[in-house]
């Protein structure tokens, strides 16, 4: 295991640098050991995924002279599903003179992620931010700019300053296809080598002379000829996401998956918080069972656009009998329910705030769309204050895209939206050094635990994936590799790599010979609504319950009654989607049993149990400052809780508060 | 408002790269017009899958018009009739009751049938690596507002990054050129200061990978343009050519 975690009764806590917060990065640069340039060349690093996260390290890592092998399920590195983040990017710039600095960013952060994340972690996210902008606009990212050509910014949740960067709606291609530009000069350059359309099927532990086992390998499976196949490295990096499909219907790609999490999980590494899952609040609500996936609509449109339901029960009720069109509500009639509650910060609350209000009016009975279950987002006073234009010149792409789902024009009438799950807060646990409780394998990105705590802000998953990638990981791993040099690169004909390999394919076969009358996305959807129904919005002692119950029937379910069609060593889409489903079924039992062992209420942890007399979260702080670190046990057996304890010392914890 | 449609869709099936493909028609029932294209297609799978048949292999992940990865030529159209989107945004309402709708991958010479509609664009990869970025690495950059950029020029750029690589461009054209493509990208680079620096090497770089790879010539029939889902502008290509004859010239 990873020297930096000494367990004692199930409690541990992990290194950080000497110093005060704002030295401690600084610090650890300074003393940190490195890898000379000769060295390097003889060093592999394998790097799975190509999102932000994935890209940017393979890149930079690629830049240093390792040599990178790096895999992604696409056709293309360029499709990893960071591509769909629209809104921004954070950084302390602080261009528009409002009182933005790092300290600011790095306090909204851990407040808005309700002090459940690692206060080092978090001011090195913080610090490194304004390195991301620039190294962007070198690469030819096109952010938006002011009439003067210098950048511009807007809003996010939970701040009162504008720092977010953003290029139109589609930020995260753009930051995407800057990272992928980068990945794609190294691959020229020879030091990365791509593979696409290879999925990790599992991590490769190796011991060394000591006996302590190490990262050295994955293997990963041909999406083209099903082939297994055994790769070598001398350290493993998973950047693979989160696992918000678990939900089946949420906003993320349908491949995006929790596998290689999962993986790295029955091997050893621990598992943190899975519990801290984001429900997004602007989402396109729900429309039909034979759904496939929920759109996102970006939270920049909260800057400009004012969230409401009716204040009258009647005019709800007619507005969902299809009786009464939302334009008719008088201004007095309509309940602006985020301002009302929240002044200071009106619209922008934080995203777990606002999806919470939403459903609170909602199970009040004051839900629009036929189905009671969306609110408005209105854009008329905008489109009143500043002219059809403007809003057009901010928001037009995210106009179109709800005009070709929905069918109705937004200019003309509000949008509705919903909640819908969004983001994993939680992951694969990492120390400082971003390496997991396994030696020698590292997590990046949405992957990982580690900066958002119980709730990510918006436009930070972006800030986070790049600050890895880019700024973050290309230094600590040389801390590891350091003690590397010696290695030699290994078969992939040891024991260890054929036995992994045997175990995979036994697997696969045991999926392939079930021959049952279910098909996987059947089983999917299933999970998926005991998901929504108890692991969702709000939780309770009864419906997490309630959850592992019926998840443990649906695994019984999937390995008896399965049905997936064609071959092992063929294009199998179902036997794709079957694998990842299997993983689903583990995590959302994950997320219930930390769910239901948090007896607390946190950022996107709401238990109904613990509230305050306004309906926020009450979190208990004396109980539960740790992260939950989840470590596998076996098969058929809960895994075993250890925590880290979170050490508060620079920062005061108080309730969140959004009203004043 | 929703309603339901009979359909019925022939689509391109073919096991394998070297393997005949041919054509299938299957029948559904009760399609609501609120479901997108690739749920229909969900739908259709799902109930191949019941009847123990191979279901149809189709590239598709964000849904949500982005990622690039869905493709399908419906109706003769790349990502079908509906102006300026992806298939994935594309939605039943824009088909009719009884309609046969027609399924086909990617037609192009530089875009290989994988299996039945899903094709392999690594091409496009092999092209951006020819030289679609600016020749910078991470950190030891100066502050982003040091080199002040004008907006109508940063949108411009930007309009032509509005790219996602899906290969419409190139399935559209009758020549199979992939003109659109590099120009987009040699476009946004040329016009921000930070990629015009190495503009001259970049357009021969890419142009010369786009021929290397059986690519065919541009003839400005403008079908690319027309039916690129982010109305991604021929003017590129027109700027594309001034860099790449001017970096002839000097050579």
């Amino acid at each position: 295991m990873n020297d930096s975690i000494k367990i004692e009764n199930g409690v541990f806590t992990t290194p950080v640098p000497e110093g005060p917060l704002a030295e401690k990065w600084t610090n650890y640069k300074s003393h940190q050991k490195l890898v000379n340039p000769a060295n390097k060349r003889r060093l592999d690093i394998i790097v799975v995924g190509t999102g932000l996260a994935g890209a940017s390290a393979a890149a930079s890592l690629g830049e240093l002279g390792f040599n990178v092998l790096n895999f992604c399920i696409q056709d293309s590195p360029r499709r990893a599903h960071s591509i769909a983040a629209q809104g921004g990017i954070n950084a302390a710039k602080n261009y528009q003179n409002d009182g933005d600095s790092i300290y600011r960013l790095y306090y909204d952060t851990i407040k808005g992620g309700d002090y459940r994340a690692r206060e080092a972690n978090v001011y090195r996210l913080a610090e490194v931010s304004n390195d991301i902008i620039d190294q962007c606009v070198a690469q030819g990212v096109p952010f938006a700019r002011e009439y003067g050509g210098l950048l511009d910014n807007r809003s996010f949740g939970g701040a009162q300053v504008s720092r977010t960067f953003y290029a139109k709606g589609q930020t995260g291609q753009q930051l995407l296809l800057g990272a992928y530009s980068a990945l794609s000069r190294q691959i020229h350059k020879g030091s990365v080598k791509l593979f696409t359309r290879h999925e990790m099927l599992d991590v490769v532990l190796v011991k060394d002379k000591d006996g302590v086992e190490r990262a050295r390998g994955i293997i990963a499976r041909n999406l083209i000829t099903g082939k297994l196949e055994r790769f070598f490295a001398h350290a493993v990096v998973i950047a693979t996401g989160g696992y918000g499909n678990a939900f089946f219907l949420s906003t993320n790609a349908m491949a995006s998956n929790g596998s290689a999490a999962i993986q790295c999980y029955k091997k050893g590494a621990f598992f943190a918080n899975p519990c801290f899952a984001q429900i997004h609040p602007t989402c396109i609500p729900v429309h039909g069972d034979y759904q496939s996936k929920l759109t996102l609509m970006s939270e920049s449109l909260r800057n400009d656009g004012r969230i409401w339901v009716p204040k009258k029960k009647e005019d709800a009720e007619a507005l969902r009998a299809g009786k009464m069109k939302p334009t008719e509500i008088k201004d007095e009639d309509r309940d602006f329910y985020l301002e009302r509650r929240y002044p200071a910060f009106g619209n922008l609350v934080p995203r777990d705030v606002a999806s919470r209000a939403a459903k609170e009016r909602c199970d009040a009975g004051f839900g629009v769309n036929n189905t009671g279950l969306a609110v408005y987002l209105d854009f008329k006073y905008a489109i009143e204050r500043l002219g059809r234009d403007a809003v057009e010149a901010r928001y037009g792409n995210l106009f179109q895209m709800y005009e070709k789902i929905v069918d109705e024009n937004p200019y003309e009438t509000p949008m509705m939206i919903f909640p819908a799950i969004h983001y994993t807060m939680g992951g694969i646990w990492v120390d400082y050094d971003l390496q997991t409780s396994i030696k020698g394998l590292f997590a990046i990105g949405e992957a990982n635990f580690s900066d958002h705590g119980a709730n990510r802000l918006g436009a930070s998953a972006l800030m986070q994936g790049l600050a890895d990638g880019y700024f973050v990981l290309p230094y600590t791993i040389q801390n590891y590799l350091a003690d590397q040099i010696q290695e030699p690169r290994l078969s992939t004909d040891l024991p260890e790599f054929v036995q992994a390999e045997q175990a995979v394919k036994d697997k696969i076969t045991r999926m392939l010979n079930i021959k049952g009358k279910r098909s996987v996305d059947s089983i999917h959807k299933e999970l998926g609504h005991v998901m929504w129904d108890n692991v969702g919005m709000a939780r309770t002692e009864e419906s997490l319950k309630e959850a592992m119950v019926r998840i443990k029937e649906i695994k019984k379910e999937f390995w008896s009654n399965v049905y997936i069609p064609g071959s092992s060593s063929d294009f199998n889409v179902e036997l794709e989607k079957a694998i990842r489903l299997a993983d689903f079924i583990e995590v959302g039992y994950l997320m219930a049993l930390d769910g239901l062992n948090r007896n607390e209420s946190c950022g996107g942890h709401f238990r109904e149990e613990y509230q305050t007399a306004e309906g926020e979260a009450l979190r208990q702080d004396d109980k539960y400052s740790y992260a939950a670190c989840w470590l596998y046990k076996g098969e058929d057996q809960d895994p075993e809780l250890i925590k880290e304890d979170l050490k508060y010392e620079f920062t005061i914890r108080a309730q969140r508060n959004y009203k004043s | 408002m929703e309603k339901s449609i009979n359909i019925k869709v022939k689509v391109w099936r073919q096991a394998g790269p070297k393997v005949k493909g041919m054509f299938e028609t299957y029948e559904l029932n009760n399609i609501s017009t609120d479901a997108s294209f690739l749920e229909m297609i969900d739908i259709l799978n799902e109930k191949l899958v019941q009847e123990h048949k191979e279901p149809i292999a189709f590239d598709h992940d964000c849904r949500e018009g982005i990622c690039g990865m869905c493709s399908l030529y419906i109706n003769g159209h790349p990502h079908g009739p509906d102006q300026a989107i992806t298939t994935c945004q594309l939605h039943m309402r824009k088909f009719h009751d009884g309609e046969t709708i027609t399924i086909e991958p990617w037609r192009s010479r530089a875009f290989p049938v994988i299996k039945d509609l899903i094709v392999d664009r690594n091409a496009y990869d092999k092209i951006m690596q020819a030289g679609g970025y600016v020749n910078v690495n991470t950190g030891g950059i100066p502050d982003a507002n040091a080199i002040p950029i004008p907006k109508p020029v940063a949108d411009e750029a930007m309009d032509a990054a509005s790219c996602i690589g899906c290969g419409a461009c190139a399935a559209a054209c009758k020549n199979g050129s992939a003109m659109l493509f590099v120009a987009a990208k040699v476009s946004q680079l040329a016009l921000l200061p930070q990629g015009k620096i190495e503009k001259a090497a970049r357009a021969k770089a890419m142009v010369a990978k786009m021929d290397e790879l059986g690519f065919g010539n541009c003839t400005n029939t403008g079908a690319c343009e027309a039916e690129c889902p982010k109305s991604v502008s021929i003017t590129h290509i027109a700027r594309l050519n001034r860099e790449y004859i001017g970096a002839k010239f000097k050579d």
